[in-house]
């Protein structure tokens, strides 16, 4: 792996919120590259960080630690003209469309909107051009072009959403939980799209997610994260076929499976995710982990490199993954 | 002994503003007793209306049962009084609903959420169910104590443990869920549906699951009804709709869904989107999106036809064509 290839960087980054009971650590240590062209898949609960992380990079919040390297240049505190700028090359592509889009904006002057923003196009006549094609590239007939966010599906709104974040012909696109809304019909069109968008554009994206079939489907590495933490990171073949974290194992032993197939023995986790305030030293997954010893809740595991690409942040994980 | 749930023909209509959403169009389900029937579908399918309809809790206006028949133990639901009816929501039949947040009054102790239901239902004292309220909680792997403490107190699991124990709590023959893990999260979804094989199993409740997840059908279902557009497109066991699934519309459902085993570069969705309710398509309420429709399919009303006992499908590649609408 050259420098070159990696787009975006991410180094111990870090994320608190000051919240009545104290801090609240939701985004804690987190380290990742992203090579040009590519997905990285970021996994977990309701709670995990992982929306957190996406709005990081984007600069949507500031980071509490840690720094972001986009194309090699520090971009961590850029702001004024050089964020501006920054926010034509990396967008972002929410999950619900109905509250990111603007409703009382119709198609066309959504989809308009970055372009005027950024005075893109010289004419009213190029810009309409441009929308239209736009349109066309996500698949929005051009009749639809004065219909508003309440007037369209599901579907459309996020092509509407995926149409305003390419607007800029951006480099990085954040995907937040894009198809959690939409009906597998509907997600399987959208996820088609990404998918071609990212073949023909050569885009790179960070695809958050709590759908382990939908990040399978759609990354090429995958971060598990827990508590704000990242437990397992590895590429995406060998996570599904070896994880090796027991959060990770119990995470897909949990995926129901639309098959009468290949049922395999669940492992069902006691407890829930909670929120790390102030977390305790030790794993953070200790209290719900059915391999946890004293060690687990002592000290903090650190990241190890088990496999080549294959990162896991457990004390035991090794001997674990042997025993199944 | 006939089915425990017979719904015939029914047809349910919202009179609305812009126009009339045929929710409901003739639909036939049966649910035997101590079974397990799961309802596949789509965002606007009609499956929770068809749950609504059941216990007729549509909200009227705009919405209106307009044909068909409900039996419940052989008794037509539909000519019950709504006192009748009082007694049978809660007590032969439950709901469990999506959200649990939306379904727990958040300003009474969970303990006492329970007592009410038991109240309502059983001629004991007040005591008495709360001493049942606190077993019920116990039974849903709450420890007693935190029947004093409020639906916030609770996590988004523990929420819906809450729900289960009021929907069971007078022992329905009936269970009807609408999406009761959708709102949650994996690991917890695979907590509450353990929790829920158990007790059915426990107290021999029938359920009608309703879920757009196939895999959560998969695991927790004896038979199935796919629904498109207010209609049972096809129907039958486990098996015949996991590994002999005949319509189109559900061998499409399928394919939709990334794999977990296989890697596929790109997923084969079902094109187009769902028609319009208020203006439903002639013929075949599927045909405009099925990669096997032909001329006829869109004049012609597909009927049931039965592949196999207990497998029903509506396609008029399968026959049929003489159906009623």
């Amino acid at each position: 792996m050259t420098a070159v290839d990696v787009i975006l960087e991410g180094r111990e980054l870090r994320k608190e919120f000051d919240v009545a009971a104290g801090k609240l650590h939701a985004v804690d240590g987190v380290t990742f590259q992203i090579q040009r062209g590519r997905t990285l898949g970021v996994v977990g609960e309701s709670g995990c960080g992982k929306s957190t992380l996406g709005q990081l990079l984007l600069g949507l919040t500031g980071v509490s630690g840690g720094r972001i390297l986009f194309k090699g240049e520090d971009v961590t505190h850029a702001k004024g003209v050089r964020r501006r700028a920054l926010r034509r090359e990396m967008q972002m592509i929410f999950q619900d469309p109905m509250s990111s889009l603007d409703p009382r904006l119709c198609a066309m002057e959504l989809i308009a909107e970055p372009l005027q923003i950024y005075k893109v196009c010289p004419s009213r006549a190029a810009l309409e051009e441009r929308v239209r094609g736009l349109m066309e590239l996500v698949g929005i007939s051009e009749r639809m072009m004065y219909a508003y966010p309440h007037e369209l599906d599901g579907g459309r709104r996020q092509r509407i959403g995926i149409a305003r974040a390419l607007a800029l012909e951006p480099d990085f696109i954040v995907c937040d939980e894009p198809v959690s809304a939409l009906d597998v019909s509907i997600q399987a069109q959208v996820l088609n799209l990404l998918k071609q968008l990212q073949r023909d554009r050569g885009l790179t994206y960070l695809f958050i997610t709590h759908d382990l079939s939908v990040v399978k489907h759609i990354s090429d590495d995958i971060l598990v994260m827990y508590m704000g933490q990242m437990v397992e990171k590895a590429p995406s073949k060998t996570l599904f076929r070896a994880p090796m974290h027991p959060y990770t194992k119990g995470l897909l032993s949990a995926i129901p499976i639309p098959s009468l197939h290949g049922r395999r023995d669940r492992i069902i986790m006691e407890g829930e995710i909670t929120s790390p305030v102030n977390p305790k030293p030790g794993c953070r997954f200790a209290a719900r982990c059915p391999y946890a010893q004293e060690r687990c809740r002592r000290e903090q595991p650190d990241l190890r490199e088990l496999e080549p690409g294959h990162f896991v942040g457990c004390h035991y994980a090794p001997e674990l993954s042997g025993g199944g | 002994m006939g089915p425990l749930l017979e719904i015939q023909d029914l047809e349910v209509r919202y009179f609305t503003g812009e126009g009339v959403v045929e929710a409901v169009n003739g639909i036939n389900l049966t649910v035997d007793r101590g079974e397990n029937l799961g309802l596949v579908g789509e965002t606007g399918a009609g499956k929770t209306t068809t749950a609504l309809s059941i216990l007729r809790l549509l909200p009227d206006p705009p919405g209106r049962i307009t044909g068909g028949s409900v039996r419940f133990c052989g008794e037509e639901l539909r000519a019950k009084t709504e006192r009748e009816m009082r007694a049978i929501r809660g007590g032969k039949i439950s709901m469990i609903f999506q959200d649990p947040m939306t379904a727990l009054n958040p300003v009474i102790r969970v303990g006492e959420q329970i007592a009410e239901v038991i109240l309502l239902h059983d001629r004991i004292s007040r005591a008495e169910a709360e001493r049942r309220a606190l077993e019920m909680l116990e039974l849903v792997g709450i420890p007693a104590e935190r029947g004093m403490e409020y639906p916030h107190q609770f996590s988004g699991g523990m929420k819906q443990r809450v729900v289960i124990a009021i929907a069971l709590a007078c022992s329905p023959e009936l269970l009807i869920a609408d999406e009761p893990t959708t709102a949650l999260d994996v690991t917890v979804q695979a907590q509450v549906l353990e929790l829920m094989r158990r007790l059915r199993e426990k107290l021999g409740t029938a359920m009608v699951l309703i879920t757009h997840d196939l895999g959560v059908v998969a695991e927790t279902c004896d038979r199935v009804a796919v629904m498109y557009a207010g209609e049972v497109v096809e129907s039958g066991s486990l098996e015949d709709i996991f590994e002999r699934a005949a319509h189109p519309y559900t061998v499409g459902l399928f394919q939709s869904i990334p794999s977990m085993d296989e890697d596929v570069d790109m997923l084969t969705p079902i094109p187009g989107l769902m028609p319009d309710p208020t203006r439903l398509p002639k013929g075949c309420k599927f045909h405009p999106r099925c990669p096997k429709a032909e001329a006829r399919c869109g004049e012609i009303c597909p009927g049931t036809v039965e592949l196999s006992p207990g497998h029903a499908v509506r396609c008029l590649l399968y026959g049929g064509a003489q159906g009623k609408g």
